[in-house]
């Protein structure tokens, strides 16, 4: 392995994205430490999710340099590489396999040999049963185990898609609008269960709603028109003259 | 869902294939032809050809209800295991061709060649074409999967791209220079491993062989979906780019899945050809493989019971109207069948069944109030 470059988790320089002319990212540059939980705003077209799209490895980009934990080039490699590297993504709308049961859902995400050379003979250990048995209960779907994830609400989709993101045993999780679609109650537990993730792994969510991002409480970075414009509290931030004028549009 | 590739359903069709197996052969060699229960040769043979349509509905099946990936070129390899046997066939004839050359066809001395082509040596020998019957089909799986499948090419273009795969070697195989009898394809056999091809018993033979290949397919298939392996699969149909996030490369899934899929067809394209006779180029025709995904739609895609069912029950029908004053309106007649079970039956008929099994279970299990088993996953819409 190389030596390691950076002593952030996530390490990203310069990094532009060009769609048919349109900059995506122009130079963006951005650090998140080991441990952290940052939340990422800003208006539609920000970049938010292009930026998710360049850590996860489904888009190139044009240039920059983007490292994880300090030894890894990311613009290198596809997407399955770097899941496998332990960066996982939830996406806006919760994306889960409708046609699989909640407990089959977790057992195709837990931390485990990708080849389909294995899956053709694999077998399940009492290990990753119990496995699946905490992440069952840190996402409190234990009672709905059996049930086909198609036939779940739109809340419990969410929780599933974080808890195969727990099985994955991650470092980095990338979470894209995690609230969007809940109810108030959903939301505040979200939030919670965020919190819990993130004691042991390094969490970026991109949020809209603004009273979440709050409830989280940690570091703000604000992006527009593809760089970044501000960071710091969420109170800072929202005191910036800069995000007032293109964030809240006066 | 992972250890259960042999569960009762399972057991029950492979107990019912093999039954028809040895029932059809006994019915037709030992009952006499004024018995009522006497099964004429010829019907052996049809349904034998039925047999092999539903190995090559079930591989489709395997793909397409399982994987999502709709190919609409799946008579190509069919076709080319057809050929495969088609070739071994025409070396068995020897001297006893029109023209009498014992080492070339005689397609080849009427093109005035004199030497056998490079493509056609060690199709003498039954093991090396055999081989073949897999390896061709599954080789060009191989790399047209590879080639589509890592450029990510899904949904309606790979369907796209696979007709015009299998009009490509449409066109070339009717070529005469190609090399494959051109135009009149391959035909006028006389023996299969020293047996007289045209014999009653070399019929049975065939038909028998033709149920354990569809067992043993469906073996395959069951072991397959039934697997962590077809878990992905499923996972790759509902939600392809969530089970690359997840760390799975799915296009090496695909590239397996698609090419025992079409080792299956090329093994139900070589017991094709000795059953009706013959092998041209127009079992490469577009329409071919359009009407095998029908058969498929028809009975039910992602149950694998379904792809056999809807084969045999719509050429079942095909036989029976194109033999009929109707005849000239079959084509009609299926796609208005497509549209009435695509619109009306999206499930297919098996898949409907199961649908509505499941419904009553869960119906019952709620009326008990006690919370057990989840229904089975359902087929897909």
């Amino acid at each position: 392995m190389d030596a390691r470059t950076t002593p952030a988790l996530l390490y990203l320089d310069g990094v532009s994205v060009a769609f048919d002319g349109f900059r995506a990212l122009n130079e963006l540059s951005l650090t998140i430490a080991p441990g952290e939980m940052r939340a990422i705003i800003g208006p539609n077209g920000a970049g938010k999710t292009t930026m998710m799209d360049v850590v996860t490895g489904k888009t190139r980009p044009d240039s920059g340099e983007v490292t994880f934990d300090g030894t890894h080039d990311l613009t290198r490699l596809d997407e399955a590489a770097i899941a496998v590297l332990g960066i996982g993504r939830k996406f806006q709308k919760p994306t889960v396999f409708d046609s699989h049961t909640v407990l089959d859902n977790l057992r195709l995400a837990l931390r485990g040999d990708r080849r389909a050379s294995r899956a053709i003979v694999w077998r399940e250990t009492g290990a990753e049963r119990e496995r699946i048995d905490a992440v069952l209960s840190t996402i409190r779907l234990g009672d709905l185990r059996e049930n086909l994830a198609g036939n779940l609400s739109h809340g419990q989709k969410q929780w599933l898609e974080i808890g195969m993101l727990l099985a994955q045993d991650l470092k980095l999780l990338l979470v894209d609008e995690p609230v969007a679609g809940m109810t108030d109650a959903e939301t505040e537990q979200t939030a919670e269960l965020l919190k819990i993730i993130n004691r042991d792994k390094t969490v970026v969510v991109v949020e809209h709603d603004m009273t979440f991002v709050r409830a989280l409480g940690v570091k703000v970075t604000v992006l527009h028109e593809g760089s970044v414009i501000a960071e710091g509290s969420i109170d800072q931030v929202s005191e910036n003259e800069r995000v007032v004028e293109v964030y809240l549009g006066r | 869902m992972t250890t259960r590739a042999l569960d009762r359903g399972t057991l029950a069709f492979l107990a019912l294939v093999l039954a028809v197996a040895i029932v059809i052969p006994v019915l037709n060699l030992t009952t006499p032809e004024s018995a009522a229960l006497h099964v004429p040769t010829y019907l052996v043979s049809l349904f034998g050809k039925y047999v092999t349509f539903a190995l090559l509905a079930l591989s489709i099946d395997l793909i397409w209800g399982f994987c999502g990936i709709l190919s609409l070129g799946h008579g190509a390899f069919f076709a080319l295991g057809g050929y495969a046997m088609g070739m071994y066939l025409m070396r068995q004839i020897g001297s006893r061709g029109v023209y009498a050359d014992p080492i070339l066809p005689d397609f080849m001395v009427f093109l005035n060649w004199k030497e056998l082509p490079l493509a056609w040596w060690g199709f003498s020998s039954f093991p090396y074409a055999m081989l073949m019957v897999l390896l061709v089909p599954g080789l060009l799986a191989l790399v047209f999967g590879w080639f589509a499948f890592r450029s990510r090419v899904t949904g309606v273009y790979f369907s796209i791209i696979t007709q015009a795969m299998t009009y490509a070697l449409l066109l070339a195989f009717f070529r005469n220079d190609f090399g494959f009898g051109g135009n009149n394809g391959l035909t006028d056999f006389k023996d299969i491993l020293g047996f007289n091809v045209q014999s009653d018993e070399t019929r049975a033979a065939l038909f028998a062989a033709s149920c354990l290949a569809l067992a043993l397919g469906y073996l395959i298939c069951r072991a397959l979906v039934a697997s962590k392996f077809g878990m992905v699969l499923v996972a790759i149909r509902d939600a392809e780019a969530r089970a690359r996030f997840l760390g799975y490369r799915v296009e090496a899934y695909k590239v397996v899945v698609f090419t025992v899929s079409a080792c299956m067809a090329g093994v139900a394209g070589a017991l094709y050809v000795p059953q009706v006779g013959i092998i041209n180029p127009s079992e490469f025709s577009p329409a071919n493989s359009i009407e095998a995904v029908i058969w498929v739609a028809v009975g039910g895609r992602g149950t694998l019971v379904g792809a056999v069912v809807g084969a045999i029950l719509v050429n079942y029908a095909k036989t029976t109207f194109t033999s009929g004053p109707l005849a000239p309106y079959w084509l009609f007649l299926l796609g208005g069948l497509f549209i009435v079970v695509t619109l009306l039956l999206p499930r297919g008929i098996v898949g409907t069944l199961a649908h509505w099994r499941a419904q009553w279970r869960a119906r019952r299990k709620a009326r008990r109030g006690d919370d057990g088993k989840a229904v089975e996953p359902l087929p897909a819409e």
